[in-house]
């Protein structure tokens, strides 16, 4: 057989491979967006579930999984990129540091369910927050940390030394070319790695199935120390644990979700791409 | 070098972290520096050192509530093939296996599909099939597995029983094909990394040799690619072990011994979807609640050794310049 037509063969094998890698993408996504539509409604999005969830709308579980999403942002920002800051900024490469970068590796390839199970055992039980909102942010802020971290590090280390040599030439002080100028430049790669930590905090039902998550609450949370419903747990929820559940309603709330996620998703990518292409250096 | 910073691991955390309060101590250097800048500057140290301790304090409430199940059990139940926790039946032996079955039959899935994805995006691939790739391969990332999972109930699992004209479509196998989509954007984009570090000379000499686009690519990049493809199959490998939702939605939760390769067409429990399902219904302190703690150390130490091998190659190839 011709070499050439060897090559043609091979390249069209890596074609159907990668096709059969993005089709069935395409595939979930259409589904359910075809078949969730017909769920959606004003009605469905914000009115209480009842009938044992079979009537009703979602509202309780978006509002739950927003709460969490921003109390989760509340709480890992200011650790991770502080974090960041240092790694990039001050830190030397030394054992400590290579150290930081192997937790962080780490706390990335950690499975959810043990986040899960480290939030019961430390912040449920330990600390006595009990099934909280407050515990499930925590757990999940822990887990969102890496992502934050290794993607803002990114950011920062794309600003060129020459800004911060140019800072301190002219009198800044190390703090105040990093306030000012690395941290200003650096800032949509910062909101690109936040955004992308936070949609896996809003999608994860793992670390907050003995957390915060609530099977069936109609009401919204009035403190910190009360339980929510989150979407993801609710997807879980209603389509394992409730026998006779509508379809529509299953298929609407994995819309629901799809949506809040892959809009984070598309943000965090349109953001990454505009800020590329406008950077002048 | 290595062996003398480790022993003098005190001192470094004290150069490391609080330069600032000696230099001030000493009474230099910081002189005429505003207060603020001191506090922001030293709070930032001890941030930066947060992700070791939160690593360690996972690791110790994991040993804290797991440990006694070895003493509450005696270590033929814990390693046996009979996992009952209402008899008191502790074997971990079919959930270890389950996981591993699941996880290598997804891998042996995943292998082939993400290595020619990523050959494909790097070398063959015209610019415009790339710009479509790599957000669609972004949005896979990002799709909640509970979704993944959703799906797999509703329209996999169905085929699935069909096809194979079974009782149910929630098998072990279900679960690999779920898993093997969950760990190709970690394949694909380290992969990718691995052959974007092929240097450019090597493609150059072998064109020059007379070989074929294809030849280049098959005989040469993707060999001198091999360790960093490698690392993308064991990374892969630890996200997929430690997946839980999906798989526990898809599997069918048998507690099995997966031994022949008939087992990929029955149902099976991983160690993931065990912990998942059962801790909320345990009393804590409970011998069955400290066997659950006891798996999710089994999860933390494999996922810790993957991590670790991948992320100590990784780190050393990039110094060397560039991941291969």
């Amino acid at each position: 057989m011709n070499r050439y037509w060897t090559q043609r063969i091979g390249f069209a094998v890596l074609t159907i491979a990668a096709i059969a890698v993005v089709a069935p993408i395409l595939v979930v996504i259409g589904i359910i967006l075809v078949e969730g539509a017909k769920a959606i409604s004003w009605q469905f999005i914000f009115s209480m579930p009842y009938e044992g969830m079979k009537e009703g709308g979602i509202f309780p579980a978006i509002v739950g999984t927003l709460l969490l999403t921003i109390g989760t942002a509340i709480a890992a920002i200011p650790v991770g990129v502080a974090g960041t800051v240092y790694l990039s900024e001050y830190a030397r490469d030394t054992m400590m540091t290579r150290a930081i970068r192997l937790a962080i590796v780490n706390l990335a390839g950690i499975p959810s369910i043990v986040y899960g199970l480290f939030g019961l055992g430390i912040f449920v039980l330990f600390m006595h927050m009990g099934t909280s909102i407050l515990a499930g942010v925590l757990t999940l802020a822990i887990m969102t940390l890496p992502v934050i971290m290794s993607t803002s590090e990114e950011a920062l280390r794309a600003v060129p030394m020459e800004f911060r040599t140019v800072s301190a030439s002219l009198g800044g002080t190390r703090w105040q070319g990093i306030r000012y100028i690395v941290l200003p430049q650096a800032l949509p790669g910062i909101i690109t790695g936040i955004i992308l930590g936070l949609l896996r905090a809003a999608g994860e039902t793992a670390p907050i199935l003995f957390t915060v998550a609530a099977f069936y609450l109609p009401r919204l949370p009035r403190s910190p120390f009360d339980q929510v419903m989150a979407l993801p747990y609710h997807l879980y929820v209603i389509s394992t644990q409730v026998p006779g559940m509508p379809m529509s309603v299953q298929y609407g709330t994995a819309l629901v979700l799809l949506i809040l996620v892959l809009s984070m998703n598309i943000a965090a990518t349109v953001l990454r791409s505009f800020f590329r292409r406008r950077r002048q250096w | 070098m290595a062996r003398r910073s480790s022993q003098n691991w005190a001192l470094s955390l004290y150069n490391e972290i609080l330069p600032g309060l000696r230099r001030r101590l000493a009474g230099s250097e910081t002189a005429g520096r505003p207060w603020t800048e001191f506090v922001i500057e030293s709070s930032i140290r001890v941030l930066g050192f947060s992700t070791i301790g939160f690593v360690l304090l996972i690791f110790i409430f994991l040993l804290r509530e797991g440990i006694p199940i070895l003493w509450e059990v005696s270590p033929g139940n814990l390693f046996g093939t009979r996992w009952y926790p209402t008899f008191n039946s502790f074997g971990t032996l079919p959930l270890i296996l389950g996981s591993a079955y699941v996880t290598i039959a997804a891998i042996a899935i995943a292998l082939p599909l993400g290595v020619s994805t990523a050959v494909f995006i790097r070398e063959a691939a015209p610019d415009w099939a790339r710009e479509v790739l790599k957000p669609l391969i972004e949005v896979l990332a990002g799709i909640p597995s509970v979704v993944l999972g959703f799906f797999g109930m509703h329209v996999l699992a169905p085929s699935v029983r069909t096809a194979l004209n079974a009782p149910t479509g929630l098998t072990a196998f279900t679960g690999a094909v779920l898993l093997a989509y969950m760990s190709l954007p970690t394949i694909i984009s380290v992969a990718e990394d691995a052959l974007d570090s092929v240097p450019k000379s090597y493609r150059d000499a072998a064109l020059a040799m007379g070989a074929t686009k294809w030849q280049t690519i098959w005989r040469v990049v993707v060999p001198a690619a091999r360790s960093g493809i490698a690392m993308a199959v064991m990374l892969g490998m630890g996200r997929a072990i430690g997946e839980t939702m999906a798989v526990m939605m898809v599997t069918g939760n048998a507690a099995r011994m997966p031994l022949s390769l008939g087992s990929l067409f029955m149902p099976v429990r991983t160690m993931t979807a065990t912990v998942a399902a059962e801790m909320g219904e345990v009393a804590s302190g409970s011998a069955h609640y400290h066997a659950l703690f006891g798996i999710g150390i089994i999860l933390f130490i494999l996922t810790f050794i993957i991590n670790i091998v991948a992320a100590t190659a990784i780190f050393k190839k990039r110094r060397k310049g560039g991941l291969r």
